[in-house]
């Protein structure tokens, strides 16, 4: 036993965290032999269903099927009678467990592949041992060891597997992928069932024994501080426990100040809310206005950018030697994440120790601002992943998670935090909106030599605030030689974040309408003018940026697309196609949409073609596309009405009724097609949103000759 | 307050003014109807009374009578439900799956009344129920599956 912990310590301590290979085992399981665990992932009781872990956020991509799916595949498990189980925030087990960035598959595919594998290579050598017969005589099949007529199922080795060494994940054999029976199926999602039956706990259904609901009031502008509240007289209402004004701290993104209310119900809470009175100390977001960002915006075009971020070659004078040169001013808004289930979490303070409860898309940052605001030790942090209803990438900011903790131990009893659909929308990290003054300049033939780029965003002490940020190297860098970007930040306080496929889910939708704008002004056909802007199949870009890419993988996607759609063909009055390609978070996609305008401006979408390349590999083919259609449709949903704007320092929309979802009739068929070249799995979260606006602003285009610059789209500009 | 909940009599103490929403969620425990905006725009809160989808955050538990109160957890019971939840899990409809309760008892209310709906039909029963996922290509095919199940 000795020397098995110092061999599991040792494969601990070499793990590297985020990459490499590792078995996330844990020098505290000395117990592991005993219960059948081979490796932090799989548990192969003696009878019973194989466990395996499901150690990612689940907000709704599939993760806690696809990975686990993974790790089944070469155990050569039972897909159907496995059983997952999430498991706790614990990143120096398991590695990233992060829902954001599309990164899951991409760091954990190839590394649970080998978890997967190494766990049968242990039962292998167990029943080798056990039936005193060589271990290439062996097969597996569904979780059963099989030697000629002999069949035994993995429970019968596990104990003595588990007490072997675990094999090196490096030589460990996995399997052809061309022998997949399960990567690559279409495996619906393992709480389905529990969804269906109102059986699944999100976070919001946490409950701990003795806990009240409570609700925080802020005050809607960043900063603010309660003066004064009148505590006295919320405590006699019906249902309220207890008010507490919460100082909050000073830093940016800190703990907000307000007033919680603590109650028998969340209603209770939110009925005492109402009457609250609280005096605010002065803000500084309050100078925060729509209007007055669009009249900044506007008089820093034709001045030069207050910060340069990328130039190659000589812009003005590609520009002076053009044959022809297009401006065009693009903008798009502020706007939300809104997940359906709103922002909550569940706490409790026991002394030093903290329990979380969590939808959340990123715990390990949650765990630390919970440990540094209650000075705590973070190792005394536990955290509960519970299923998540919706991220988007706003749960990848812990904030609700940090107000739950204080506040219960302000109690001194577990609570449960609920925020309302006001709070979320009020208090959102926002993507930031943006300006985008453009200028290309064409030569004879119609090809783009120049490039310029006047960014303006948002900032805070001469940086960009947190996904404003445009990158040196993004696209299209490094195809125009002639290529100029430069940004100018205007001031911001409220809390901004990322949002699916940040930044890229608004500059796919800028340079793709502008290059529709090209070659418009170029007189070409937009599927050939992006054929030739791509140019021949090489690769671009910084691998420390947002990249590098293949110009061949997306010449293909656009290609598939284009031939999915029937492009060039011959379609009725007010009725267009349009094309966008995007690279972002490793993935390439391409899409058509075929859209009519009617006379009043009402765009209606006929058809949407998609095509991706995420890799060689899809997973879960029921998970992906699901992810693509979603994508598509939460830009769409984009395109037609998502706003968030400010005045006197605090958002003005409230709730869906400001923000207006797409619905159940408002939906248009869509096409998925996945190109698999040998390339390595990459994630589906993000990269097939950023190519759909601008396809839609392209077809509005195509049926009507007006160009929409901005989001989301004004279709009073539409009328016929 | 008495109140019938997928066919049986429960006694909840509740405010009278209290949304059925919060008396079945921080009252009754019953967590399968969710919250979503407080305000009926999203049916995140959709459950069931005497059949008819209503907005569990509009309705006060006062309001609710000697109505039938069905709730996610007692879909199973009815047979259009049990086939729903089986295309719903079978075509993979959900993402997060936080609005599906909702989704559901629409459905269920909807193939109760017809049948064999046709697109408008599944567009006019639906139009209330927000998926942020926006999984409504599935949620459309599964009905239909349903319908022909």
């Amino acid at each position: 036993m000795n020397i098995q912990l110092s061999r599991r310590h040792f494969l601990f301590a070499s793990a590297a965290l985020g990459g490499g290979l590792y078995l996330g085992l844990s020098p505290q399981r000395a117990d592991a032999a005993e219960a059948g665990q081979l490796n932090a992932w799989v548990v192969v009781p003696p009878s019973g269903p194989i466990r395996i872990m499901a150690s990612n956020p689940e907000v709704g991509q599939g993760i806690r099927t696809s990975l686990p799916m993974v790790i089944c595949e070469e155990l050569d498990a039972d897909w159907a009678a496995v059983e997952i189980v999430p498991t706790l925030a614990d990143a120096k087990t398991y590695g990233r467990q992060v829902a954001g960035g599309s990164q899951a598959t991409p760091v954990h595919y190839e590394n649970m592949r080998r978890v997967g594998a190494a766990a049968r290579a242990m039962i292998l050598d167990a029943a080798a041992r056990a039936w005193g017969v060589p271990v290439a005589e062996l097969s597996t099949d569904k979780g059963h060891v099989v030697h000629q007529a002999k069949r035994a199922p993995y429970g019968q080795f596990a104990a003595a597997a588990a007490a072997l060494p675990a094999p090196d994940l490096a030589q460990v054999a996995v399997k052809d992928p061309k022998s997949f029976r399960l990567i690559g199926s279409f495996q619906p999602g393992v709480n389905n069932r529990a969804i269906v039956r109102g059986a699944q706990p999100y976070g919001i259904d946490a409950v701990v024994p003795g806990m009240v609901h409570a609700a925080f009031h802020k005050s809607g502008v960043q900063g603010a501080k309660v003066k004064s509240a009148n505590l006295e007289a919320i405590k006699k209402l019906g249902g309220v426990k207890d008010a507490l004004i919460v100082a909050g701290t000073d830093e940016y993104e800190g703990l907000a100040g307000g007033v919680a209310i603590l109650a028998e119900t969340t209603w209770h809470a939110q009925r005492a809310r109402a009457a609250l009175q609280v005096e605010w100390s002065d803000s500084p977001a309050a100078f925060q206005s729509t209007s007055a960002w669009a009249k900044m915006a506007a008089e820093a075009k034709g001045k030069p950018p207050g910060m340069p971020i990328h130039a190659t070659g000589d812009v003005s004078a590609a520009m002076a030697r053009a044959t022809k040169r297009v401006s065009a001013d693009y903008a798009y808004p502020f706007i939300p994440h809104v997940p359906m289930e709103p922002i909550n979490c569940t706490a409790q303070v026991t002394g030093d120790k903290v329990e979380i409860w969590a939808p959340t898309q990123n715990p390990e940052p949650g765990r630390q601002a919970v440990a540094k605001t209650l000075g705590v030790p973070p190792e005394n942090v536990t955290i509960h992943m519970m299923r998540v209803g919706g991220g988007f990438g706003r749960r990848l900011q812990n904030d609700y998670m940090v107000e739950a903790a204080w506040i219960a131990r302000a109690a001194g009893k577990p609570v449960k935090l609920t925020w309302t659909r006001e709070d979320d929308i009020t208090q959102d990290f926002l993507r930031p909106g943006g300006w985008h003054f453009l200028e290309a300049g064409l030569d004879a033939q119609g090809r783009c030599i120049a490039w310029d780029n006047h960014f303006i965003s948002y900032g805070r002490d001469g940086k960009f605030v947190r996904a404003a940020d445009i990158g040196p190297r993004d696209f299209p860098a490094g195809i125009v030689d002639d290529f100029r970007v430069g940004a100018t930040l205007l001031p911001l306080q409220h809390t901004t974040g990322y949002l699916r496929a940040p930044s890229n889910n608004a500059f796919g939708f800028v340079t793709q309408g502008f290059i529709d704008e090209l070659a418009h002004a170029a007189g070409a056909d937009p599927l050939q003018y992006r054929r030739d802007f791509l140019g021949s199949p090489r690769i671009i870009g910084d691998p420390k940026a947002r990249g590098p890419y293949n110009t061949g993988r997306m010449r293909a996607v656009l290609d598939k697309a284009a031939a999915m759609a029937g492009w060039g063909r011959k379609l009725p009055k007010r009725t267009g196609l349009g094309i966008a390609f995007h690279f972002s978070h490793l993935g390439y996609f391409a899409n058509v949409i075929e859209a009519s305008v009617a006379t009043d401006g009402t765009i209606k979408v006929h058809k949407i073609w998609v095509a991706g390349d995420i890799g060689r590999q899809i997973v879960n083919m029921a998970g992906a596309t699901n992810q693509v259609q979603g994508s598509v449709l939460d830009a769409i949903g984009a395109c037609m009405g998502h706003a968030i704007t400010f005045a006197d320092g605090a958002i003005e929309q409230r709730n869906f009724g400001d923000v207006p979802m797409l619905r159940n009739e408002q939906i248009p068929p869509i096409e998925v097609a996945f190109l698999t070249p040998d390339y390595p799995v990459t994630g589906l979260g993000e990269p097939a949103y950023p190519a759909v606006a601008p396809a839609l602003a392209n077809a509005v285009f195509a049926a009507t000759g007006v160009r929409l610059r901005a989001l989301p789209f004004d279709t009073s500009l539409l009328k016929a | 307050m008495k109140l019938n909940i997928n066919g049986k009599p429960v006694e909840v103490a509740a405010d009278p003014d209290m949304p059925l929403l919060w008396a079945l969620r921080d009252v009754l425990g019953l967590t399968g109807t969710k919250f979503g905006c407080g305000a009926g725009f999203c049916g995140a809160c959709t459950v069931q009374l005497d059949g008819e989808p209503v907005r569990g955050c509009q309705t006060p538990v006062s309001a609710v009578g000697t109505a039938k109160i069905t709730t996610i957890e007692g879909l199973s019971a009815s047979a259009w439900g049990r086939k729903l939840q089986d295309a719903w899990v079978a075509l993979d409809v959900p993402q997060c799956g936080y609005c599906q309760a909702g989704q559901l008892l629409a459905a269920e209310a909807l193939l109760r009344s017809t049948p064999k709906p046709t697109d408008a039909d599944i567009d006019a029963a639906m139009s209330g129920n927000i998926c942020r996922c926006a999984t409504y290509t599935r949620i459309r095919a599964a009905i239909k599956q349903a319908a022909a199940a």
